[in-house]
């Protein structure tokens, strides 16, 4: 548990950085810091860690004064990832992972079994990586990495500032999603700095929103967004803050298991009369195992013959715990009304269409106002 | 690899004349005594202890200084001690070699010590800027995970320090070569010793026995080093090098 108690931050040429910052970060909890540069998000951050000193306030870490310990054992009991240029480019990915462990006096054996299990907890193959440098890695590689040199002596707590930042969007969104994947195993007290208010949503178990150097709201990313607390708030969210809800819900959250398909061996007479009972002209195609093949629309279908002689083929799928914006945004680019929601054997489990989206909004919204 | 061929081939060319020179007949009926194998070896082994010397000298002060003037306490002296080490070096070396003789007399002494204030700026200033020029993201980062100060000295800065640091103790040591050759006039030896007699006599070929071992030397010195650098240096940063290159091609 990390708890901030008026904090303030003042350099010696007068300039406020923080001022009386106070919040509280259970066990286990994934915190954002969000704001716009110049917040005071990284310096809040920066003083957990004491690399940044504290003008005034407290800072309590599992109610242990930050201060009283040394502050090299502090931060080694910190896992801190940057930005990927903080990774240490003349030493091989193993050796940056082993870095804590190895300040921590680690037998050899026991840093290199932590690098490998690391490794494989951020999907990058071990026995392919170990011996590679950092410039040898793409972007998210290396910000893999670094998340596994964060987590390298298993800290109980970890300050991320900004780790999917320079990074392509896409390859963003696999990482994040990956990273709420790997903390519902490890569950880290997290302190996560960010400037993009999808990425908070999407991550924060808690966000706290500063400006200039104040904390305007601590609160779930819901309440943010549904009730927030004064005029800059309501502006940072947006007037899109529905759209922005649709970050909060998955896709398992709204989809029914069981949707309507085509087998891709049955004759076309029998996918035309399951349209007609659904009430749908297009249908999802399977093989025999379940794997998803593509759509078939009632106008692709010819008199006779199976449904793979009319199937249109496809790959784009989403997964259950894709968030709906993500969705959504899958759907526009391809110009589809309907996505197949696979799991990770390309079985369908589900379809998801654009009424269920708007239905599944206007409940949240409703939901959350009346809270 | 151009320019290895280039300095293989110059190379050839100044050993095979000092092989040629040396072998020569006709000198013998001259009026000064030529130089013989033995007395080109002596000149050679002498020319390398004083090149050796000062060069331990210059790493011993050059490195630490630079490191240390990179440091917050001490950063206000690094302009003063790096210019102090330029004005050692934009002083003509005949004259650095020249006042020295005068402060501290004729002998082997006031030549290294001429020798180590020319070689020194290189050293100096290549470790400082070899420090100073580190992405400060990477030592926060290690001061984030809980390196001391030392730690991050001995595991960040220096290994990502040295290539830098090399160079500066190549180029030096290049330097140091070439003027070493002027240390005979203090009362020093070394194969100047050959080309100043050369000089005296007016025989071009004595010179060019004296001055072109030390030029293949130089060049054998340079190649060595260039090698124990890239040796030392991690292949992730050379790794980065060779990209930055491909991104200028």
């Amino acid at each position: 548990m990390i708890t901030l108690e008026n904090v303030t931050k003042i350099y010696p040429d007068g300039t406020e950085a923080v001022k009386d910052v106070s919040f509280k970060v259970s066990q286990g909890e994934l915190c954002i810091l969000l704001g716009t540069s110049g917040c005071g998000k990284t310096t809040t951050m920066k003083m957990i860690n004491r690399l940044i000193p504290v003008t005034g306030g407290k800072i309590y870490i599992d109610g242990v004064e930050h201060t009283e310990a040394n502050e090299n054992e502090l931060r080694r009991n910190i896992g801190y990832a940057i930005q990927d240029i903080g990774l240490f480019p003349h030493m091989t990915v193993e050796q940056n992972i082993e870095t804590v462990p190895s300040l921590q006096g680690w037998s050899e054996a026991r840093q290199r079994e932590r690098a490998e299990e690391l490794l494989q907890l951020v999907g990058l193959d071990s026995t392919e990586f170990m011996d590679k440098y950092p410039n040898e890695c793409s972007g998210g590689q290396r910000q893999r990495v670094g998340v596994a040199r964060a987590l390298g002596a298993n800290p109980p707590i970890l300050l991320m500032d900004e780790p999917f930042g320079a990074i392509d969007p896409i390859t963003r969104v696999t990482l994040q999603d990956e990273f709420l994947r790997i903390q519902q195993e490890i569950k880290k007290t997290i302190i996560f700095v960010t400037h993009d208010i999808y990425e908070a949503i999407k991550m924060g178990d808690k966000i706290a929103l500063m400006n200039s150097g104040c904390l305007v709201q601590y609160d779930t990313p819901a309440s943010l967004l549904y009730r927030p607390k004064n005029k800059f708030v309501q502006d940072f969210v947006g007037d899109d803050r529905a759209l922005k809800g649709l970050q909060l819900i998955r896709v398992e959250e709204v989809i029914t298991d069981d949707a309507p398909r085509a087998k891709s061996d049955e004759k076309v007479e029998v996918a035309q009369e399951r349209m007609r009972q659904e009430g749908t002209d297009q249908l999802p195609v399977v093989n025999n195992e379940g794997k998803f093949l593509g759509w078939v629309g009632q106008a692709d279908l010819g008199a006779e013959g199976i449904v793979e002689d009319s199937m249109q083929p496809s790959t784009v799928t989403a997964r259950k715990n894709t968030v709906l914006n993500e969705v959504l945004s899958v759907m526009f680019s391809n110009g589809f009304k309907n996505l197949p929601i696979v799991d990770k054997h390309n079985i369908l489990r589900g379809v998801i269409s654009f009424d269920t989206i708007q239905r599944a909004l206007s409940e949240a919204a409703q939901e959350k106002q009346s809270e | 690899m151009k320019r290895y061929i280039v300095l293989a081939s110059l190379l050839a060319v100044l050993l095979g004349v000092t092989i040629w020179i040396t072998n020569m007949e006709w000198i013998k009926e001259g009026v000064y005594k030529p130089f013989t194998w033995s007395d080109l070896l002596s000149c050679t082994r002498s020319h390398l202890e004083m090149v050796a010397t000062a060069e331990l000298i210059v790493i011993a002060i050059g490195v630490p200084l630079g490191v240390l003037v990179t440091r917050a306490r001490f950063r206000k002296l690094g302009t003063p001690i790096i210019g102090g080490a330029s004005i050692g070096q934009s002083i003509p070396s005949l004259a650095v070699i020249a006042i020295m003789a005068s402060i501290l007399g004729f002998g082997f002494q006031s030549a290294i010590v001429a020798l180590v204030i020319y070689g020194l700026l290189p050293v100096l200033r290549n470790s400082y800027a070899g420090i100073n020029n580190i992405d400060p993201s990477i030592v926060e980062a290690a001061k984030g995970m809980g390196m001391t100060g030392g730690q991050i000295a001995r595991k960040m800065e220096l290994p990502l320090a040295l290539p830098v640091i090399m160079t500066g103790i190549r180029i030096s040591t290049v330097i140091t070569v070439g003027t070493a050759e002027l240390a005979v006039l203090v009362g020093g030896a070394g194969l100047g010793r050959i080309t100043l007699a050369g000089v005296y006599s007016m025989q071009p070929l004595t010179i060019l026995q004296g001055a072109a071992p030390t030029a293949a030397l130089a060049i054998i010195l340079g190649f060595l080093l260039e090698r124990l650098e890239k040796a030392l240096t991690s292949p992730g940063l050379k790794i980065e090098a060779e990209m930055a290159q491909e991104v200028k091609m």
